[in-house]
């Protein structure tokens, strides 16, 4: 669905996605790097069921709430990739201790 | 001031949770009822309050008080079921059971101590609550954390989503015919003809009885109809945070969980005025005793805090009268909108219809009371 711009171009590191190892770009946000990874429904709204995606990009809309290495509703599109962050799509409500 | 007049055989001052309580009972009774509010910027403890239907440790100085809330918690469940007939809104009320959670043994001493002066009133109320060590505790609560050391436990008190019960009594009190202007603030209340005329900047209406259910306006306008009414803003701050799944059974006096699942964190007390200003200071002691109760709150994110103002009498108790000198003048008032909510639908509507409020029900409620002479 999202392709690169021919420019963008630089090195990759390597996190999880849903427990799978995946190749993002450096510099992306977590958001960014869902997305570019085809994973389209970065959430399960808590409200309607419904699945949600990443939208305004600049912390404002929160649809892209993930679990960011076991931290709940954290925002995507707010947070650079690290090697090694495990990201998880997040379904339903966010759970207290998590 | 337009010439437009409005007639009722009961005007309600004030369109919060006490008052719209109160016209709802009055509407279903076949009254003809016009409430009469504030706008939008009314200092409105109904949006602010911290919604619990709580029955343990109210009444230490008036036994009364701790029967009436009982019954309101007794009427509670069948007073939420004809909501949700009536208007398909759920109101979330739930009667589990409440705690007092204590964070020293010192704590747990100071409250059984209060509890027990309270039921050991002459006249008190029969009902049932359990001091707990904090292995009880944590038999009903799990994820209480390491200083928790001990709690008092109701099994009478619950909790309700407040906001959905005002727009509830508002959508039942119209479906019944009662009418509702916002915007009008009364200024001025005459006893005419045997009935009232009340003023307001878009009008007048005139009324055979009216109710005062203003919160703090009440101090105001009790007045001008011979009621003393000596009701103080007393503020509270709350902290909301993000919703998160269910994991809280119970509602504590200090922390709830709400039917959608956010964390409210509450409680504060404090003399202000009326100045709802949110401090770091209150709301820093109130999160850091939470997280000591519930550990895992301190990694969610708080998404809202907020002040609001109590309606407090000098004895915290609440105050119900008729005007001896305007008959067909009622005042209602309380801290306890949620709680007294029950009561004031089902029980002071239909006295207020007939046009008495009982003396042994209601005397010890009178302003009176603020006036004894005070002794050495």
């Amino acid at each position: 669905m999202f392709r690169r711009l021919p420019d963008a171009d630089g090195s990759s590191v390597e996190v999880t996605i849903d427990g799978r190892s995946t190749r993002v770009r450096a510099g992306d946000t977590v958001a960014a790097a869902l997305l570019s990874a085809g994973v389209l429904a970065s959430r399960i709204s808590d409200v309607s069921g419904a699945p949600r995606a990443p939208y305004c990009m600049m912390g404002v809309c929160f649809e892209c709430l993930v679990t960011v290495d076991g931290v709940g509703n954290r925002q995507g599109c707010l947070m650079p990739v690290k090697p090694g962050m495990r990201i998880d799509t997040q379904h339903g409500k966010r759970e207290v201790g998590r | 001031m337009s010439g437009a007049v409005h007639e009722a055989d009961v005007a309600v001052v004030g369109g919060g949770l006490v008052g719209a309580a109160i016209a709802w009972g009055l509407a279903r009774s076949g009254t003809r009822v016009l409430v009469l509010d504030e706008g939008d910027v009314a200092f409105r403890a109904s949006r602010g309050n911290f919604a619990l239907v709580w029955v343990q440790s109210k009444g230490l100085g008036m036994p009364e008080y701790a029967a009436w809330t009982k019954l309101s918690s007794d009427l509670w469940g069948q007073f939420a079921r004809r909501l949700a007939d009536e208007t398909g809104l759920d109101v979330a009320f739930r009667r589990p059971g409440g705690f007092h959670l204590c964070l020293s043994e010192r704590e747990v001493e100071n409250r059984a101590a209060m509890l027990s002066r309270l039921h050991n009133q002459s006249a008190m109320v029969k009902y049932g609550y359990e001091i707990l060590d904090a292995a009880q505790v944590r038999g009903m609560l799990p994820q209480i954390g390491p200083e928790v050391a001990g709690a008092s436990y109701c099994p009478l008190d619950g909790h309700v989503n407040s906001l959905r019960l005002l727009r509830a009594l508002h959508a039942g009190m119209q479906q019944f015919g009662a009418g509702y202007l916002a915007d009008h603030v009364v200024e001025k209340i005459a006893p005419r003809d045997g009935g009232f005329r009340l003023t307001t900047r878009h009008g007048e209406v005139r009324a055979a009885k009216v109710v005062l259910a203003a919160g703090n306006g009440n101090a105001r306008l009790g007045p001008m109809v011979g009621l003393d009414i000596p009701v103080r803003p007393q503020r509270g701050q709350i902290i909301v945070t993000e919703k998160v799944a269910p994991f809280l059974d119970y509602p504590i006096v200090t922390i709830r969980q709400t039917d959608e699942g956010s964390v409210m964190i509450g409680d504060s007390v404090e003399e202000a005025g009326w100045d709802t200003s949110v401090g770091t200071g209150v709301v820093s002691a109130e999160a850091e005793r939470a997280v000591r109760m519930f550990p895992h709150l301190a990694r969610l994110n708080v998404v809202r805090t907020w002040a609001a103002l109590r309606v407090m009498t000098p004895d915290g108790f609440p105050i119900y009268q008729q005007s001896v000198s305007s008959p067909g003048a009622f005042v209602a008032t309380c801290h306890s909108g949620v709680t007294l909510a029950a009561v004031h639908a089902l029980v002071v509507a239909p006295a207020i219809a007939r046009g008495e409020l009982p003396a042994e029900q209601y005397i010890a409620f009178s302003p009176r009371r603020f006036h004894v002479p005070a002794t050495a």
